[in-house]
């Protein structure tokens, strides 16, 4: 108890000491509050602006969260069909690495011109950008099962759809979670990443990335700042929501997900 | 023995198995097992005795020649065996309570009686304090335990096992040869096990055959004339003893060439 109290309170201490140094820069260097605003004028620009900051985040939030949970369900599918058989992952597994290699920063105008700008496009890229991690950790999960796991199926006559839903599936879980975790960080960066192309088709509202670069040409630099660390609040969310999802599914019977006890 | 008779016989007749390149693993095999016996395989490694079981249990099916289970094909006898393997292979997501009734329900055996059924050989194998705990929390020795309870949930009358204990300390090891001892003369199956373990084979068996590897075949065959019930005791009987110097010496002859 006494030692997380401490963590907690170093990682305070350190933030702090971020700030003062932040501060000192400006004092020693006399940088442009365009260039660099004080933490201050980024407070006071989170405060002000607020209502609309939370409005970026939401659709930020709601444009990655769909793109994550659509590749979660199409990334098992794929793996599920990569399971069936070595011939099928040699040969589709190839287009799994292109997916991961190509940079989504020239596939989104491409994927823009065919969905259109917007919401839709944004959820696209994010679920483009994140299917790669599911779709390879959760076959290697599936494929994975101890032989004698197989063979005591086998013994028992269990069916295939039985191998499926009692062996194979939650066997890979663990797999699957390593692959959320991965693709929650990156689906939050494709939104991000594409709303500074789609951009928004509301008026005057769009997501972080495009109020990030609508701040940049005003030189707001000060709410730009805001939405910066908008940006990395809603990646930290994302990240403990999948690490407590993860938590609650395993922590019962898996290795991984033990929490080393304190003190 | 209680109800031998309605417990299988299995008969080798010239089996011969060889894996994928050619390389032969078992040849020639003759041998019959009787109702209610317990044989023990025991050789050094590379003479295929797990390829014996996996035959058996049709996990892999012989090259040439014919495996009977009281007349029918190892595939069809499935639902007659149960097969304990060497790790204990509990499922790590289910608790032991369902670990144990696992058999049960992928033979679409009704929820009441698969409850009961858990209940009883939980009780059995002494592992009802921990029925909800899962694997991981579990010793060696009460996974094996678990392991063993599965196994005999579906009401096997052959059981097949492949060095089950082989992972585990001497003492448990010993404790475990004299609770499976307990359940046979219980339950009576037909038992055919292999082990490492001479000791372990003299113990369990009523015949053990010593396998020559390069390739598998028969070395030698042990009947095994001590009266059940055993208990530890016997470890320190001459008889005993001797049986084991023999075996010893036989499997020592069958390394030599």
């Amino acid at each position: 108890m006494r030692k997380r109290f401490l963590a907690a309170a170093n990682a305070v201490a350190v933030f702090g000491a971020l700030l003062l140094i932040w501060q000192l820069i400006l004092w020693i260097f006399h940088v442009q509050p365009f260039m660099l605003p004080s933490p201050w004028a980024v407070a006071k620009a989170v405060v002000a602006r607020f209502p609309s900051l939370l409005t970026s985040l939401a659709i930020t939030a709601e444009e990655s969260l769909g793109g994550l949970i659509a590749s979660i369900i199409v990334g098992v599918l794929i793996a599920l069909v990569f399971a069936q058989s070595r011939w099928v992952r040699t040969m589709l597994y190839p287009y799994t690495i292109l997916l991961q290699t190509v940079p989504i920063l020239a596939i989104a105008p491409l994927i823009l011109m065919w969905v259109g700008a917007g919401t839709a496009a944004v959820t696209f890229i994010a679920f483009i950008i994140s299917l790669a991690p599911i779709i390879a950790n959760t076959t290697q999960g599936l494929i994975s099962v101890d032989e004698n796991l197989v063979n005591l199926f086998l013994m028992h006559n269990a069916s295939p759809a039985q191998m499926l839903l009692k062996l194979r599936l939650p066997h890979a879980v663990p797999s699957l979670f390593v692959g959320i975790r991965i693709a929650s960080g990156i689906a939050v960066i494709g939104a991000i990443t594409g709303e500074l192309f789609a951009g928004s088709s509301r008026v005057g509202e769009g997501g972080l990335g495009y109020s990030i670069l609508y701040a940049s040409t005003q030189l707001q630099t000060d709410y730009l700042f805001a939405l910066v660390l908008a940006s990395v609040v809603l990646g930290f969310s994302f990240f403990f929501v999948v690490m407590f999802l993860e938590w609650h599914f395993l922590h019962r019977w898996h290795e991984s997900a033990l929490v080393p006890e304190t003190e | 023995m209680s109800a031998t008779s309605n417990v299988p016989q299995i008969e080798f007749d010239a089996v011969v198995k060889s894996y994928g390149t050619g390389r032969l693993v078992l040849s020639g095999i003759d041998l019959t097992i009787e109702k209610g016996e317990f044989v023990s395989f025991i050789g050094p490694s590379g003479c295929g005795k797990s390829t014996v079981l996996k035959l058996i249990s049709g996990l892999t099916p012989a090259s040439s020649g014919t495996i009977r289970i009281d007349g029918m094909t190892p595939k069809d006898a499935r639902e007659t065996s149960s097969f304990i393997f060497q790790d204990a292979t509990l499922l790590p997501w289910r608790t032991v309570r369902e670990n144990v009734g696992l058999g049960l329900e992928l033979e679409h055996a009704a929820a009441e009686l698969r409850k009961k059924k858990t209940s009883v050989l939980l009780d059995l194998v002494g592992l009802d304090d921990v029925a909800d705990a899962y694997p991981r929390e579990l010793s060696g020795g009460m996974k094996m335990r678990a392991s063993i309870a599965r196994a005999l949930a579906t009401n096997p009358r052959l059981l097949l096992m492949d060095e089950p204990f082989a992972a585990l300390d001497e003492m448990t090891r010993d404790r475990l040869n004299e609770e499976l001892l307990r359940l046979r003369a219980e339950q009576g199956w037909t038992a055919v096990f292999v082990t490492h373990s001479v000791a372990e084979a003299v113990f369990l068996s009523t015949r053990i055959i010593v396998l020559k590897p390069n390739p598998g075949r028969i070395h030698a065959i042990f009947p095994v004339e001590l009266p059940f019930p055993r208990t530890a005791d016997l470890h320190e009987s001459r008889e005993f003893d001797n049986l084991v110097t023999q075996v010893s010496h036989s499997l020592r002859e069958a390394l030599k060439r």
